[in-house]
């Protein structure tokens, strides 16, 4: 038994503790805006924040975040009311096919929380993730619109 | 989620599109009179494109597939154009292949690629949405008691002025939906469209944003467990033997079984327990005389096929090797480009049920109809109980186009019968099957005279076809037409060059490795020959390259107006800022006219800042501008990420790179600026989501040699340690 509080929720889940977040948000506990890319911590599809911060959920075994903040994707609007991190991508018209789009989302929420006005070379140091529509325009122009909205 | 396995003549699945959620819901409503079709919710069919319910929503059928390209929202504004309705009331959905096939097909062509999408469907559905807009203010007159010529409409609401009425789609939804088709459609002129051609917002991205889009990793199923898979990784080898006594006892794990010759599945209550089962199964494979094969013969193979004997002629003028001989100045250059995987964000998978009496599949696909297709085969029902719910594609790019994943997933589901299965690749087994983007080599000798004029070429390619692997029945007599995309005499492929002596021809050597269609096909690798070789050839003539291509081009002017346009924007001819260098390419593919220029630095000779990328784009029309410019950008992250980063390499006859770690893609930090021009001159319909690949690889590469005097000519540029800066 692994204790876990997803978006505030918490859950007991019964799996082997060796068994990545990734897996255990999206098959245990139902929540599939995280995705799956590559599982080796290199495209960020399946960034989630863990007590804040964001963190590649395939290369991370359960037991690790028991006990901690876990917020994904689906955590992020407060009562169906999008984050302004998610009105840009709105307003942007950001995703293309939108599979890498949830992980990008986590991965900026985290930056601008850290970093309220980041430069384009903040965004260049910390934004790692794959998308390979090639969104990389939008998501900058977003980016920058939400730190300012 | 409900699914609803019988299929009733009247009954109508579908998949909601946009919403990416709400499975198949069937309804029958016998007391709704017998002569309207009607959708999942009882709303009336105006016409199988155009469904409108009481509240006014409209619903557009799209029988294509989504993918991230746009089409899904670009096929809704021609409908929606039309239609004359209010944009903000347009919802999608997909009908079902098999909906289609029992309807004779009704909706025409499900397949998507090829940039396709929209170019050869603008017109049927352009007169679907027509049609509609006939019979909806037909069915308000008709009420009224008035002529139709009184009436007019705008945005889904009908006015008749000189009796003060009005009537909203929706309150003559019912009575449009029992009216006879017109026979003339006439459609508007696109300098009047006024949702056409505009550049909206796509249609679904909210769900993007929140994590609710549904793709077909995501489908959740009442009892339904989750199958990992290995296929045999020397392609044309078999399964051998495996030991299932090792995993059986894993937790969660149901079934070992064996899929089809050539692969072997766990399947286990979570995918992350099948995984780990499959990785623990002792498995063991046939060999054969492909274990030998490694990119080092293949290679060898191709380097023989240029200068071979046989070859198919692609496009011939003159006498290209009679002008060589006699050219005042020879120049020859040798060029290889290697295979390359789609690698879409999303690896494949397929949900499937199985039983005597149906089948059904929920997947991403580029072709609904194939899946369909493959999905008989496999489950061994006729078409009457079979049927594929398309859902959202987290990336295609070619290779959903292929549907061995379906076929896979319902073999495991038929040996499980009434069980839903979940078949998720790995994102190495997704690297290690592939259709692969095919291998090339290219020999390019050109004749120049005294004055540093092209008398002539040949253009000797030398590699993989594949409409051999894939679609042999299209080869002509042996050629594959394909090969020649971008070099072609003539139609949406053809070559953008007027030389007088000029022979290309292709040597075919299909390797073991599956070849599969991607994006951009063989326009990527063409035009990075053509187009660096045209630099080559200005060098040798002492020409400006965009002078020597001008020279060249005076039976093309809309491939001249797209490179003139790149060139004017990026300042072609005026001085660039220190330390940046200039290069440009064009095309014409997928019956577009693009062109590239970049601007790059180049850090210790090995390091390439690439600044600002200008294309330019002649669609004919453009029904969503802002989508053509978020294509062209994204085009030119898979095409640098292919020039920088990919190669598939083969060692002992299998794929040796088996994710990210070995097979990059860029990042944002080595993003350029992409200035996109869309110049649609009218009268012809181009296709976007391909052409510009083909244009970003070889401007950089120009504008490398213009920086550093070096000339690269086999890729990725990782073999020459460059990288992005
Ligand atoms: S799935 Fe975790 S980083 Fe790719
Ligand atoms: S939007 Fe498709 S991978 Fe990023």
């Amino acid at each position: 038994m692994v204790a876990l509080t997803i978006n505030g929720q918490s859950h007991n889940i019964d799996v082997d503790p060796t068994t990545p977040l990734l897996w255990v948000i999206r098959e245990q506990a139902g929540l599939t805006g995280t995705k799956y890319g590559c599982g080796i911590a290199q495209c960020g599809a399946c960034t989630v924040h863990i007590d804040g911060v964001a963190t590649r959920s395939c290369s991370l075994p359960v037991s690790d975040a028991a006990g901690k903040k876990i917020v994904t994707i689906e955590g992020l609007a407060d009562n169906g009311k999008l984050t302004k991190v998610q009105q840009a991508w709105v307003e942007h018209d950001v995703p293309q096919c939108g599979y890498c789009q949830c992980g990008m989302i986590m991965a900026v929420s985290a930056l601008l929380a850290e970093m309220p006005k980041p430069t384009d070379k903040d965004i260049d140091d910390t934004i790692t993730n794959i998308c390979r529509c090639g969104t990389f325009q939008q998501v900058r122009a977003a980016i920058h619109a939400a730190a300012n909205a | 989620m409900n699914f609803v396995p019988k299929m009733n003549r009247r009954s109508f699945l579908t998949t909601s599109a946009a919403a990416g959620g709400g499975l198949a819901l069937s309804l029958t409503l016998p007391f709704l009179g017998p002569d309207i079709v009607r959708a999942a919710d009882g709303s009336p069919e105006v016409n199988a494109w155009v469904v409108i319910r009481p509240d006014d929503t409209v619903v557009i059928r799209i029988a294509r597939s989504e993918m991230g390209q746009g089409t899904l929202t670009g096929l809704a504004q021609l409908v929606a154009e039309e239609l004359e309705c209010d944009w903000s009331k347009v919802t999608t959905e997909y009908p079902t292949p098999a909906t289609n096939v029992a309807r004779k097909r009704i909706w025409g062509d499900y397949s998507t690629g090829g940039s396709r999408g929209i170019r050869t469907s603008h017109e049927y559905v352009r007169k679907g949405g027509a049609a509609a807009r006939i019979m909806l203010v037909q069915a308000a007159a008709e009420g009224w008691k008035v002529p139709v010529s009184e009436c007019t409409v705008s945005k889904g609401v009908i006015t008749h002025k000189a009796s003060n009425r009005t009537a909203t789609y929706g309150s003559v939804a019912e009575a449009a939906a029992k009216i006879e088709p017109p026979k003339d459609i006439p459609l508007k002129d696109p300098k009047t469209w006024t949702i056409a051609g505009k550049p909206l917002k796509r249609l679904d991205t909210v769900d993007k944003t929140t994590g609710k889009m549904m793709y077909g990793m995501d489908v959740k199923l009442p009892g339904m467990l989750c199958a990992a898979i290995k296929d045999c990784p020397v392609f044309g080898n078999k399964l051998a033997s495996y030991d299932d006594s090792k995993v059986k006892s894993m937790k969660g794990v149901r079934h070992v079984l064996k899929v089809g010759e050539t692969a072997v599945a766990v399947v286990a209550d979570t995918w992350w327990q099948a995984k780990v089962a499959l990785d623990a199964l002792p498995v063991t494979w046939t060999e054969g005389p492909n274990n030998k094969v490694s990119s080092e013969t293949i290679a060898a193979w191709l380097k023989e096929g240029l200068d071979a004997d046989q070859a198919f002629v692609g496009n011939e003028a003159g006498n290209a090797k009679e002008a060589i001989a006699k050219a005042h100045k020879k120049v020859e250059a040798v060029y290889a480009y290697p295979y390359q995987n789609h690698a879409p964000m999303e690896p494949m998978n397929a949900t499937a049920v199985w039983t005597p009496d149906k089948c059904e599949v929920w997947t991403g696909t580029q072709n609904g109809e194939a899946a369909l297709a493959v999905a008989l085969e496999a489950s061994g029902l006729p078409v009457t109980k079979c049927d594929v719910h398309k859902l959202m594609l987290g990336g295609g790019f070619g290779r959903r186009g292929r549907s061995d994943y379906v076929s896979q997933a319902v073999l495991i589901a038929k040996q499980i019968p009434g069980t839903p299965v979940k078949l998720i690749w790995s994102r190495e087994e997704d690297m290690l099957h592939g259709t692969y983007h095919p291998i090339m080599q290219a020999k390019l000798t050109g004749a120049l005279d005294e004055k540093g004029n092209l008398t002539g070429l040949h253009f000797r390619l030398s590699g993989q076809s594949i409409l051999a692997a894939v679609f042999p029945a299209n080869l002509q007599n042996g050629k594959d037409p394909l090969t020649f995309q971008g070099l072609s005499p003539s139609g949406e492929q053809a070559f953008g060059y007027d030389i007088p002596n000029l022979l290309i021809d292709h040597s075919m050597r299909n390797p073991h490795v599956p070849p599969g269609f991607w994006r951009g096909v063989n326009i990527n690798q063409n035009t990075i020959f053509m187009e660096c070789f045209m630099d080559e050839l200005a060098l040798a003539a002492g020409k400006d390259p965009l002078e020597f291509r001008r020279s060249v081009m005076g039976k093309y002017p809309k491939n001249l107006a797209v490179l003139n346009a790149v060139a004017e924007k990026i300042g072609w001819g005026t001085p660039a800022p220190k330390g940046v260098y200039r290069g440009l390419a064009q095309v014409k593919a997928f019956d577009s006219y693009v062109a590239g220029a970049a601007e790059i630095s180049v850090d210790s000779g090995n390091k390439i800042k690439v600044h600002r990328i200008v294309a330019a784009t002649d669609p004919g029309y453009a029904v969503n501008p802002a989508q053509i410019h978020r294509q062209v950008a994204g085009s030119f992250v898979y095409g640098l990420s292919a020039l920088f980063y990919q190669e598939i390499t083969i060692k002992d006859g299998r794929v040796v790179e088996e994710n990210f770690d070995t097979y990059n893609s860029m990042r944002i930090s080595e993003m350029p600026e992409v200035e996109s021009i869309v110049v649609p001159s009218g009268g012809f319909w181009g296709g976007v989501g391909e052409p510009t690949i083909a244009v970003a690889a070889p401007a950089v590469l120009n504008a490398y040699f213009a920086a550093t005097g070096k000339r690269i000519r086999s890729f990725p540029l990782k073999n020459h340690d460059i990288s992005m800066a």
